[in-house]
C-alpha cells in the first residue's frame, strides 16, 4: 500500500494512542510519590520514536527488554511488568545487530 | 474463509468459544499444556491434566466439527521444583501415541533462570530420543529477548533437534528475525497489550514473509479473544492482500508445519 494509503487506514487509530500516552504520562505527573523505573523507561523508549531510522518497533521493544546474556539463579516471581530493571554488569550483555 | 489456530488453551474457555470459532471457519485446533495459573502439587495433577487434553477436550470439540490436537509437557512457570518436573515429563510419553498428541509444548522459558534452562533441556532431549515435534514458549514482555536467545542456544546445541520440525511463539519486531534466520518457524500471538495486534503482525508478514510464520490467539484464562486469527485475516484484507494471500497465513502455513506429524488431519 502507498504511505497515504496506509496514513488513511492507521493515523486516527495512532493519533488515539499518541493522545493515550500523553494523558498518561500527566496523570502520572499529577499524582504523589515517586516515579519509578517503568516510567523512566517508557521516556527513553519514547525517544526511539524521533529518531528517523526506521526499524521502530523493534527499537522500542529492545528498550524495554533486558539485555543480559546470563540465566538468572531462580525465578521469584512468575510475572514480568514491561520494563526491564536490572543493572549491566561487565560481560553479560547481548550485541544487537542493526539488522 | 478457513483456518487454523494453532495455539488455543481450550480447557480454559467456554463450549460458545467453540461454536464461534467452528462458525467463522476454523478447520483444527491446536492446544499446547500450559500453566493453570497456579502450581500444581503433584505429578497425579498433571496426569489428569494429560488425561483432560488427550480424552475429554477431543470430545467437547468434536460436537462441533472441530478436530481438536494438542502438546504435552510442564510450563516453564513450574520449573523450580526440578523433582516434580522430572516426574511429569517421565509421565509424558504414557501420552504421545495419542491419536490427537502432536508432540512437546508449548517448552520454554518464563523468567530465564537456571532451573527453567535444565527443564527445558529435558523437554528438548524428551522430543528427540521420541521424535516429536517442538513447540516454544518464549518469556513475556521484558524477559522475551534474552530468553529468546537462550532458547536458540539450547535448540542449537542439541544436533538431534531440526529447526523446521521446532516452531518458536510468541515472537515479536525484536526477536523474529534471530528465530526465522536460524531456520525455525516462528509464531505470532494476538495480544493487543502483551504481545501483538492485528496491524503489528500483517506488518511481519509483510516485512519477513508469508512463509515460516503463523498467527494464533493463545486463548485462555485471561483477557484473550478466541476469534483473533479471523480478525488478523480481515486485517489482511483491509491491507489489500488477496485471498491467497490469506488463505496461505492462517491455513495453509500451519498446516505445512504440523501436517510434519502425519497425525495432524485438519477437517476442511
Amino acid at each position: 500500500m502507498k504511505r497515504s494509503e496506509l496514513t488513511d487506514l492507521y493515523f486516527l487509530e495512532a493519533r488515539a494512542k499518541i493522545i493515550d500516552l500523553a494523558a498518561f504520562l500527566d496523570r502520572v505527573g499529577r499524582a504523589e510519590g515517586e516515579f519509578d523505573f517503568r516510567y523512566a523507561a517508557l521516556k527513553q523508549a519514547m525517544g526511539e520514536l524521533l529518531r528517523d531510522e526506521g526499524d521502530c518497533a523493534r527499537r522500542v521493544l529492545l528498550s524495554f527488554s533486558d539485555p543480559t546474556t546470563k540465566p538468572i539463579e531462580k525465578a521469584t516471581t512468575k510475572g514480568a511488568c514491561g520494563a526491564w530493571s536490572g543493572k549491566i554488569e561487565a560481560g553479560n550483555i547481548a550485541s544487537v545487530s542493526k539488522s | 474463509m478457513r483456518y487454523i489456530e494453532p495455539h488455543a488453551h481450550m480447557v480454559s474457555r467456554v463450549t460458545s468459544d467453540y461454536v464461534a470459532m467452528a462458525a467463522a471457519g476454523c478447520a483444527a485446533i491446536c492446544e499446547p499444556a500450559f500453566w493453570a495459573g497456579y502450581d500444581r502439587s503433584s505429578p497425579a495433577g498433571f496426569f489428569d491434566y494429560f488425561r483432560q487434553l488427550t480424552e475429554y477436550e477431543p470430545k467437547r470439540a468434536a460436537k462441533y466439527g472441530l478436530p481438536h490436537y494438542c502438546w504435552l509437557c510442564i510450563n516453564p512457570k513450574e520449573s523450580e521444583d526440578l523433582k516434580l518436573a522430572a516426574e511429569v515429563i517421565d509421565l509424558i510419553p504414557k501420552f504421545l501415541d495419542a491419536p490427537n498428541v502432536l508432540g512437546i509444548g508449548e517448552i520454554g522459558l518464563n523468567k530465564n533462570s537456571r532451573n527453567e534452562l535444565k527443564m527445558l533441556e529435558m523437554h528438548v532431549d524428551l522430543a528427540a530420543r521420541t521424535g516429536q515435534l517442538i513447540l516454544v514458549h518464549t518469556p513475556h514482555l521484558e524477559d522475551k529477548f534474552k530468553g529468546t536467545r537462550l532458547i536458540l542456544d539450547v535448540l542449537k546445541n542439541d544436533r538431534r533437534i531440526q529447526p523446521e520440525r521446532c516452531i518458536i511463539d510468541h515472537v515479536e519486531e525484536h526477536t523474529v528475525k534471530l528465530v526465522l534466520d536460524n531456520g525455525f518457524w516462528a509464531g505470532m500471538t494476538l495480544y493487543p497489550e502483551t504481545k501483538c495486534t492485528s496491524a503489528r503482525a500483517v506488518d511481519i508478514l509483510e516485512c519477513y514473509g508469508n512463509e515460516r510464520l503463523w498467527m494464533n490467539s493463545a486463548c485462555d484464562w485471561g483477557e484473550s479473544v478466541p476469534l483473533a486469527v479471523p480478525y488478523a485475516a480481515l486485517e489482511m484484507r483491509r491491507r489489500g492482500h488477496g485471498r491467497e494471500a490469506i488463505d496461505r497465513a492462517i491455513y495453509g502455513n500451519p498446516l505445512r508445519f504440523l501436517s510434519q506429524n502425519p497425525k495432524f488431519k485438519p477437517a476442511v
